[in-house]
């Protein structure tokens, strides 16, 4: 009986050992989070748009220092401050064989800005009309000067779709997503994978060393870390900081961080309904006492493993609209009780701190309890399950949301939708003429010299009244197997797939 | 037999639209608006919020909302997933095999497990393997399944390299890949409730043990072998289906934690996105499904009385 057992237990182990990481020409990528539509009119999520770096190329990319450089067109000129003139890459192909033209470019921008359900309208909102100049050229009229919109199409934006393809599928297209990209769409399983494989035709074609990619999509972030170290998947397109040493310590895998685009911070409300009627929401000498009281320092480095940025802008260091001459002040905590008593408040003050109950962000929001504790404030936190904080803090339901934002290519990205007066994320209701003024001044102009000189205005007056408490930028935190070469860390955190190949 | 199955068959219609009926208003007792969620990061545009709502119907009365819902439900139409746009019974299809494939090896390891440990305590009453088969299911009752799972992923995957960590492959894909993929979750979630049926089995058969019919089978000279498989074991079996079907059907009804953890993309994984992303279809959909499977199991349990005691097929 044990022979008989013994020997069914070894039949059992053979019938199921399952051969490593032998398909040498797939590449496994596994992400956080699953994704919603394949289609770039009406993605919305970040995950989405790791997958559409590998089936979509744009019109524009960017490089690791957030320059703008060609992808689909080959170089661009503003004819006047309205009209961008872009030049296209002759003899790129769809991945239906249709070539891509300045027709499928205007094609495809008509497309974003008046198809039902379209969230790309109002990023590029400010396009008036698209021209076909000839096959190789188009002209994109714009309402008005936008210093920020040039940036908008190295995304979604400007991912180019095929006319007939995209017709014929309707609104199935994000079923049976064609593009110009490096790979094609085979499959994709709700919850567990998408598939690509190579596109033979592909402009870029000798870039790509991978004959399929497979996204898989792995919520826990100690379970990515187990598939890498398993090597059942080749690349993790995030893992958590507390996970950084156990990649650091294991010598097949490689670790990549890099500064990513978004940031964390503080959404004060200041305007919006009675939860705003509080000495932290109408009176900004309290909000700069909190302020003070933070070490932010320390809190990165406590709940993140230095692994995030220390800040109090809203860009982060890779962004030429960065202020090295604004970094995050050190802890004053007599400055914030000297701010507190010329506030005039009674101690302690109360604040209610709304934050998503994830676990680093509770921790995050625990040591800002403590910090803050120390200069009299009595910091509740409520967490709510992150829906029902969103739709919280748009009702006004809260007196400061901890928040983050995964961050844009352009500064008024990051800026416009959370600072301009009546702005749909500007939740705090905050409204300043001055800075009205200059978030307008600074997309308005493609003159970089004024956008600069725009920006570097905005912040006196946003440390002074703070909206939002910036706490920290965030850092792409890329983990792989160590024998994958030719990754390029670049801010938005998408995975190019050109250049990416594993070492014989 | 027929009039009873008539019976039982006619309260499943009232009983699936009573649960239609409570899934629909509960969920939107949910706070969060599901614009909000659907928007995404374009979520500060007052023109795409509107666009969604009156895509979704949000903007009608609920029992508008309810009727334009059940209308297509009754037109075998469950709707389509609000978050990525597929029919949400396309969706349930692609999870159901999964679901069923997971909770049918899960029970099977529980079963297997469990009810031969239960037999043994129950036998073997306060003497040593009783004690090991108690101390087995009280750590598998206590252990929880997260922790196992990631346990058994750095043990068997990480470290020995034996099963993939986590993923699925379908049966019908590559069979062997596919019990790979399950073995570890399923004997995971069976670990749990192996633990509840040998208790049940356990106390089951102890009662039965002690009924005169079984000391007339010890008296007529029977192997002791026969009195508890054949005698004892049969009449025991009653509560350990109930249970057992009440246990499959929670298996049915998706793994929430088993299969976040070993990734596995069924029920439970998708219910919980759903609800995370206030995708009311899937949700309905999903619960609806489930609700089915869980009164079909009932009958089924209801059927299995009569096989297993004939006594009961005048009652």
């Amino acid at each position: 009986m044990r022979r008989f057992l013994l020997a069914s237990a070894c039949m059992l182990a053979t019938a199921l050992s399952v051969p490593g990481p032998a398909f040498s020409q797939t590449l496994r990528i596994s992400l956080r989070q699953d994704l919603d539509v394949l289609d770039p009119a009406t993605s919305t999520t970040y995950v989405g748009r790791i997958v559409f770096a590998g089936l979509c190329d744009k019109l524009f990319d960017i490089d690791e220092k957030l320059n703008i450089v060609p992808q689909l067109a080959t170089g661009y000129e503003w004819a006047d401050d309205k009209t961008l003139v872009i030049h296209l890459r002759p003899g790129v192909k769809f991945q239906d064989g249709e070539a891509l033209d300045a027709a499928a470019v205007k094609y495809t921008l008509d497309r974003y800005l008046t198809m039902q359900g379209s969230f790309r309208k109002g990023e590029i909102s400010s396009i008036d009309h698209v021209e076909v100049v000839d096959p190789g050229t188009v002209r994109v009229v714009l309402k008005s000067p936008s210093g920020a919109f040039l940036a908008q199409l190295t995304d979604r934006s400007g991912m180019i779709l095929p006319p007939k393809a995209t017709e014929a599928e309707g609104k199935d297209f994000a079923a049976h997503p064609v593009c110009s990209g490096p790979f094609k769409f085979v499959e994709r399983v709700p919850q567990d994978h998408v598939t690509l494989e190579r596109f033979a035709d592909y402009w870029d074609a000798k870039d790509i060393h991978f004959d399929k990619v497979v996204y898989q999509v792995f919520p826990d972030s100690s379970v990515r870390l187990a598939n890498l170290q398993a090597g059942t998947t080749d690349l993790t397109e995030y893992i958590a900081p507390t996970d950084v040493a156990a990649v650091k310590a294991n010598p097949k895998l490689r670790l990549v961080v890099s500064d990513a685009l978004g940031y964390s911070g503080i959404t004060n409300n200041l305007n919006n309904g009675v939860r705003s009627n509080t000495p932290y929401g109408t009176n900004a000498l309290v909000r700069q006492a909190f302020d003070a009281a933070i070490d932010r320092a320390a809190l990165v480095k406590v709940v993140f493993n230095d692994m995030n940025t220390p800040t109090v802008q809203a860009v982060s260091k890779s962004s030429p609209f960065y202020d090295t001459a604004l970094p995050p002040p050190p802890r004053d905590l007599a400055k914030a009780k000297a701010l507190l008593k010329q506030a005039g408040v009674s101690l302690p003050v109360k604040v209610e701190l709304l934050t998503p109950n994830q676990p680093d962000v509770l921790q995050e929001a625990e040591v800002i309890q403590s910090m803050t504790a120390e200069a009299g404030f009595d910091v509740h936190i409520q967490a709510m399950e992150f829906a029902s904080s969103l739709a919280a803090s748009t009702r006004g339901e809260f007196e400061a949301y901890l928040i983050g934002w995964s961050g844009r290519v352009d500064i008024d990205g990051n800026t416009y939708q959370f600072l301009h007066t009546g702005q749909g994320n500007n939740v705090s209701h905050y409204s300043s003429p001055i800075v009205d003024k200059l978030l307008e001044e600074g997309r308005g102009t493609t003159d970089m010299a004024k956008r600069l000189a725009a920006y570097q205005q905005l912040w006196p007056v946003l440390r002074r009244d703070l909206p939002v408490t910036y706490l920290y930028s965030t850092r792409n935190i890329v983990a792989m197997s160590a024998k994958l070469q030719g990754f390029r860390p670049i801010p938005d955190g998408m995975i190019r797939l050109q250049g990416l190949e594993m070492a014989k | 037999m027929r009039g009873f199955l008539g019976t039982r068959i006619a309260q499943i219609i009232p009983t699936l639209l009573l649960v239609s009926v409570l899934v629909f208003c509960l969920q939107q007792l949910m706070p969060g608006d599901p614009a909000l969620v659907m928007a995404g990061e374009e979520r500060g545009d007052p023109q795409v919020l509107a666009q969604i709502r009156a895509e979704l119907w949000l903007d009608r009365p609920l029992p508008v909302q309810y009727l334009h819902w059940m209308g297509n439900v009754l037109q075998g139409n469950l709707g389509y997933s609000w978050r990525i746009r597929q029919p949400v019974s396309q969706l349930i299809l692609e999870k159901l095999p999964v679901t069923l494939q997971l909770g049918t090896m899960a029970f099977a390891i529980a079963v297997l497990i469990g009810v031969p440990a239960g037999i043994v305590a129950a036998v073997q009453r306060n003497r040593f393997w009783d004690y090991v088969a108690n101390a087995i299911g009280l750590a598998g009752l206590s252990t929880p399944t997260f922790w196992l799972g990631i346990m058994l992923i750095l043990l068997v995957s990480v470290d020995l390299g034996w099963l993939p960590p986590s993923g699925y492959v379908s049966l019908a894909e590559d069979w062997r890949q596919s019990l790979a993929t399950t073995i570890m979750p399923a004997f995971v979630l069976g670990n749990a409730i192996a633990a509840i049926l040998m208790r049940h089995t356990r106390s089951a058969m102890l009662t039965v043990l002690d009924q005169d019919y079984v000391r007339t089978a010890r008296a007529k000279g029977l192997r002791e072998f026969v009195v508890v498989l054949r005698h004892a074991l049969r009449n025991a079996l009653i509560p350990v289906v109930t249970l057992g079907a009440l246990e499959l059907g929670t298996l049915f009804s998706g793994a929430v934690l088993t299969e976040q953890v070993f990734s596995i993309p069924g029920f439970g994984k998708m219910i919980v996105d759903a609800v995370f992303n206030r995708d009311y279809p899937v949700v309905q959909g999903v619960v609806l499904v489930t609700a089915f499977l869980y009164v079909m199991l009932n009958l089924l349990a209801d059927v299995l009385y009569v096989v297993i005691n004939p006594r009961l097929r005048g009652a």
